[in-house]
Parts: structure tokens; sequence; C-alpha cells
């Protein structure tokens, strides 16, 4: 293990930690550095780790309520004047309901906005498939101007909300709401835009993953490696822009894809990196993700089982594309 | 700072010139929206040539009031009466909605400096104004926002959320301006969706309000005035406004909401607006 890995990663007691709870330790740091960095919930506050930064930065704190367009646009007047504004809610409601001020107002304005989509993806768990946003990674994707960023874990979360302040441009944070585990340290390299290769047991495959399902894919490989089949994994942590160096490496590298979210199978990762393929280096690709398909409720990792998402589920589709391969 | 007489005449004969060029910029371009631009062209002159506290040659003069449009289609009057005030050539005005043109059919804030934001779809401008007034208080900026509304945005959720967190935030550094014409694609704005009673919900949602004609220059500057007083809420004020007005056969009809006069029609509208109403007689006739 190097110093950019946790090196109790395959360890039973790895630390735990929610993507959201870096977000918020982020905001305290953005604020801290940059007076014009103010902080808009919809009545989220506590969860989405906002809280933090209201404790701190009383003054700079708004609460909107339950109003999410009106969250996304009060945050576009806020930029158009000169702050820095992060809207922190549930990824199924910003952006899931505001889409369209957010592709006026924001995106179309090329405003400095910080979309925080907090509770993303199946693992919110119980609270069910209204809550389990498995499409905003699409939908922010598909808008000019915007970033999309999705963390490992808290550290690249609190690193990816400090980056996020620092442009110019509108960014889409999506944050998960479950503790896992902690994959990087403090001294990672972390830079939007830049994929990392976190484990490199050799060429047979590569596995692109973003989010907390880095995690999964880490000990796929590990098992992988232990059936004699040597994985790459990549942790995609910006959908856009696509690292296309890195990727394209890999995949001539491999010469057989799994792209492994939490979200929908089109649309997502699966779908930017099939676009960066087919078009430049076409390559057998297996999508580990949400079938076209609701969630519904159930713990974690029964739903990460059932719906195929987890360890399991990225090695058989790991020998599945291996299968494709062209030579 | 009571205008005087003179003043107003000036301020009608401006508007009366910038609705000339809205009915020529429409025929021009084919498309567009004719009934808003011209109904609200005195509260447009009345902003541009004696309220607003702005520098046409610096629009992003950082002490400038801001004017936030929210119904952006109604942006012909907005351009013609920017023209007019020194933003950019009159002449440019003809390139409304064509391509490569800085006035797109819809404002864009990145096109053109001076409009301050990108606006179409109904319901979010009065949000904006309020974040940007609720940033430039916290920053202790004189300036004054203004948001212009129409009544069918009233429709929108969007529009309310704001009105309730502009009331809640006490933004008295905000107005927002309503063009109560009574008209929207469908039909008249009562039998769409009502949205009376306007005055009581603005009150319900801790707004002062104020009614004006719209098309009185006296009125639209004293009601601004009024709501620079009232230091504790933001103020709305309700403009009652004719649809299409100053051209007798567009005034106060649905069909003219989101159409362009054809060739026939904008000869019939220009006699009519440069003779003022056949008050004097016209070279052109």
């Amino acid at each position: 293990m190097n110093k950019q890995q946790n090196p109790k990663l395959f360890d039973k007691d790895v630390e735990t930690a929610p993507t959201r709870q870096g977000y918020g330790e982020g905001l305290v740091e953005a604020g801290e550095a940059d007076g014009r960095v103010v902080v808009l919930c919809a009545d989220l506050t506590e969860s989405t780790k906002s809280d933090l930064f209201k404790k701190k930065f009383p003054d700079r704190f708004v609460e909107v309520g339950v109003a999410e367009q009106c969250l996304a646009t009060v945050a576009a007047g806020m930029a158009n004047y000169g702050k820095i504004p992060f809207i922190s809610s549930y990824a199924a409601f910003s952006p899931g309901r505001n889409w369209e001020q957010i592709r006026t107002t924001i995106a179309l304005n090329d405003l400095p906005v910080k979309i925080a989509g907090a509770h993303g993806g199946l693992t919110v768990g119980p609270d069910g498939a209204t809550h389990q946003a498995l499409e905003d990674l699409a939908t922010m994707r598909v808008m000019p101007n915007m970033t999309v960023v999705y963390p490992c874990d808290a550290i690249e979360a609190r690193k990816a909300t400090v980056a996020a302040a620092k442009t110019d441009h509108p960014v889409y944070l999506r944050l998960a709401r479950e503790k896992t585990p902690v994959i990087t340290t403090n001294a990672a390299p972390f830079e939007i835009g830049k994929a990392e290769i976190l484990a490199n047991h050799g060429n047979d495959v590569a596995i692109i993953a973003c989010g907390p399902l880095v995690y999964q894919s880490l000990v796929a490989a590990k098992e992988l490696a232990e059936i004699g089949i040597k994985a790459v994994v990549v942790n995609c942590h910006t959908l856009k822009p696509l690292d296309k160096p890195t990727l394209l490496k890999v995949a001539r590298d491999c010469g057989a894809v799994v792209t492994v979210e939490e979200h929908q199978v089109h649309g997502g990762l699966g779908g930017a990196i099939a676009e960066l393929l087919s078009q430049n280096l076409p390559t057998p690709i297996e999508f580990v993700g949400m079938p076209d398909s609701f969630g519904e409720s159930g713990q974690p990792e029964e739903l990460l089982a059932k719906y195929k998402m987890d360890a399991p589920a990225i090695v058989a589709a790991a020998k599945r594309t291996m299968e494709r391969k062209t030579n | 700072m009571s205008l005087t007489d003179d003043q107003i005449i000036k301020l009608e004969l401006k508007a009366n010139e910038i609705r000339q060029d809205i009915v020529k910029m429409l025929l021009e371009a084919g498309s567009g929206h004719s009934a808003g631009p011209l109904g609200m062209a005195d509260v447009f002159t009345a902003f541009y040539f004696h309220i607003l506290n702005h520098k046409p040659e610096d629009p992003s003069w950082s002490d400038r009031d801001r004017l936030i449009l929210s119904n952006g289609h109604i942006c012909p009057v907005r351009y013609a009466t920017m023209a007019h005030a020194g933003y950019f050539p009159i002449e440019e005005l003809l390139t409304l909605r064509k391509l490569g043109s800085r006035l797109q059919g819809h404002p864009e804030r990145l096109r053109l400096p001076g409009v301050e934001t990108t606006s179409g779809p109904l319901g979010s401008g009065l949000a904006q104004a309020s974040g940007y007034a609720y940033a430039a208080r916290m920053d202790g900026k004189k300036f004054r926002v203004y948001a212009f509304c129409s009544d069918g945005e009233h429709d929108a959720g969007n529009h309310w959320e704001a009105a309730m967190f502009a009331g809640k935030y006490k933004l008295a550094n905000l107005t927002a301006l309503v063009d109560r014409n009574n008209i929207q694609i469908d039909g008249f704005t009562e039998d769409v969706m009502p949205i009376e009673p306007l005055v009581e919900k603005y009150k319900a949602f801790r707004w002062n309000v104020l009614e004006i004609d719209g098309h009185n220059i006296r009125q639209i500057v004293d009601a601004v005035d009024e709501a620079k007083a009232v230091h504790d809420r933001p103020t709305v004020i309700i403009a009652h406004t004719i649809p299409g007005k100053g051209v007798d056969f567009m005034e106060n009809l649905p069909e003219w909401h989101g159409k362009p006069p054809n060739i026939g029609e904008t000869i019939e509208a220009l006699a009519e607006l440069r003779t003022l109403a056949g008050k004097i007689q016209s070279e052109h006739e």
C-alpha cells in the first residue's frame, strides 16, 4: 500500500464515513478560504451536513425551505451578484425537481453555483425509490457548462468541495448518505477532471468506477487477482469533463472495460465511457448499474446485491467483458 | 424628484419612438411577441430614462441598479429601450432573432451586456432578483434590484416560492413590478388560471403593495419613489397595462401575445404611432 491509500482498506475495521460528511467539512474549508462562499439549503441542513458551515458562518447560510426551484434560482441571483453559492439538498429533489432552473439560470448563465445532491444512489436504502436518485448523473452530464463530480469517499468529497469553490463555473457534486470505507488519504492527489488509477494488478480488464462503489470495485479486483484475472481500477470521480487520456490508455491496455456506478446504466458513467470508446477505441464494455428500474426499500447491502452492483456482480461483469475481447 | 410636465411629455414621446421600433423589429424578425412589449413601453422608458441609476457606456458598473426581466419574451421592449438609452446602436435592433445576433429571441446575459440575466422560462426571475438583493444586502450595497414580471407567470410555483423568500427576509432593496395586462398565451389570465386577488395575496406574503396605471409616467415614478421609502419589506408595484398599447387593433387581444405584425399591419401600426393616434397629421398617411 502507498501513502495515497488507506492501509486498512481491506481490513474489517477500515474507517468509514459518508461522503456528505466530507462535503460539510469541505464547505467550512472553502468558506474559510473565500468570503464569497455562501451555502443555501432546502430544509435538509443537518442531513446534508450543511450544518457544519451554518455553525461556523451563520451570516452566510440561507434557509429557503422546501423549495428546490427557489433554491436554485435564488442561488443563481446570488452568484450573478458575485457570491459562490453551494446549494444543498437530496439529489432526488435537486437537481431532480429543479432541472430547468439549473439549466436556464445557472448553466446558460454560466454562473458559479455548486449543486450538491446528497443521498444519491440506491444506498439511501430504507427511504425507498422516491429518495433514491438514479438519474441525476445523466441529467447533469448533458448540460453544457456543467462539471459533474462524484467522489469515492469522504476525504475526496472534502477535496472536491474545496476544488469546486475555486472554479468560476457550475459544478454538480453527487454525495451519498451511507458510511462507506475511506479509500484515499489526505496525501492522495485530487484534481477535477483527472481520473486516478487506484489498483493496477495488470492488463486483463479495466474497471472504471465512480462514487463509493469504487470500494466494491477494489474488492472485486482483489478477488479477480486471486483467480488469476489482473484488473486495473480507475476512480473516475469526474464524469464531465472525462479524463480522456487516462481512460483511453487503460481501455487500450486492457481491451475490455467494466463501468460501475450507483445510477441507471443509461446516461451516467457507463454512457459517458461508451461515448468516449465508441468514437475513439471501440472496446467491449459491461455496465454495472441500475438496469432501467426504480429501487425499493431495503438495507444498502441488500439492495446492492439484489440489483447487482456489489463486488460479486463486478467480478461477473469482468469475466463477461473479457470473453468478448477481440484479440 | 417629482417630474415636470415637460419631462413627462419628453418621456411619453420617447416611449412612442420605442413602440415604433418594437413594431419594426418584430416585422423584420418575422416572429416574436407584440402585445407585452408595447404594453410595457411606458414602464421601460420611465426606468431607463429617469428611474434607474445606470451608465449605458459602462453596463457592468458595479453600483448600477439591477433590472431583472423575468418574462424574457417581452425583450423587444428592453432591447429597444436600451438602444435608445445608448447601450448599443439603434440599427442593431433589426438583428432581433437572427443568426449571430446579440438580440436573442429570449434575452441572454452572456450575449448582451446590460441584460443582467438570461430569461424565458417563466416564474424564475423574482427568485433571481431576490437572491441578488439578498447578496447585495449582505455586502451593504446601496443599489436597488428591480424584478419585472408578467401576470401570467404568477401561475408558476417558483414565483410564489420567491415571494415567500423575499417576504421572510424583508428584502426592502427589492422592488417587483407586475405587468398586469390580463392576457397570456392561452387567453385571459382569469380564464386560464385566476390569479386574483393579487393585492391581498402579496400582502399575505408580507409585501408592500402599490397599484398604478402602467401607462402613467408620473404614477410609475412616484410608486418607485414610495417603494424606496419602505425599509421593512419588499414592494410590488402592480402596473395595470393595456397589452398592445398604442396600436389600436392589437390592444387587449390575447391573440397578439405571441405573434408579430405583417407588413400591412406594420404600416397601419406605425401610422397610428406617428400621428399619436390621429392627433397630428402625418406625412406618412
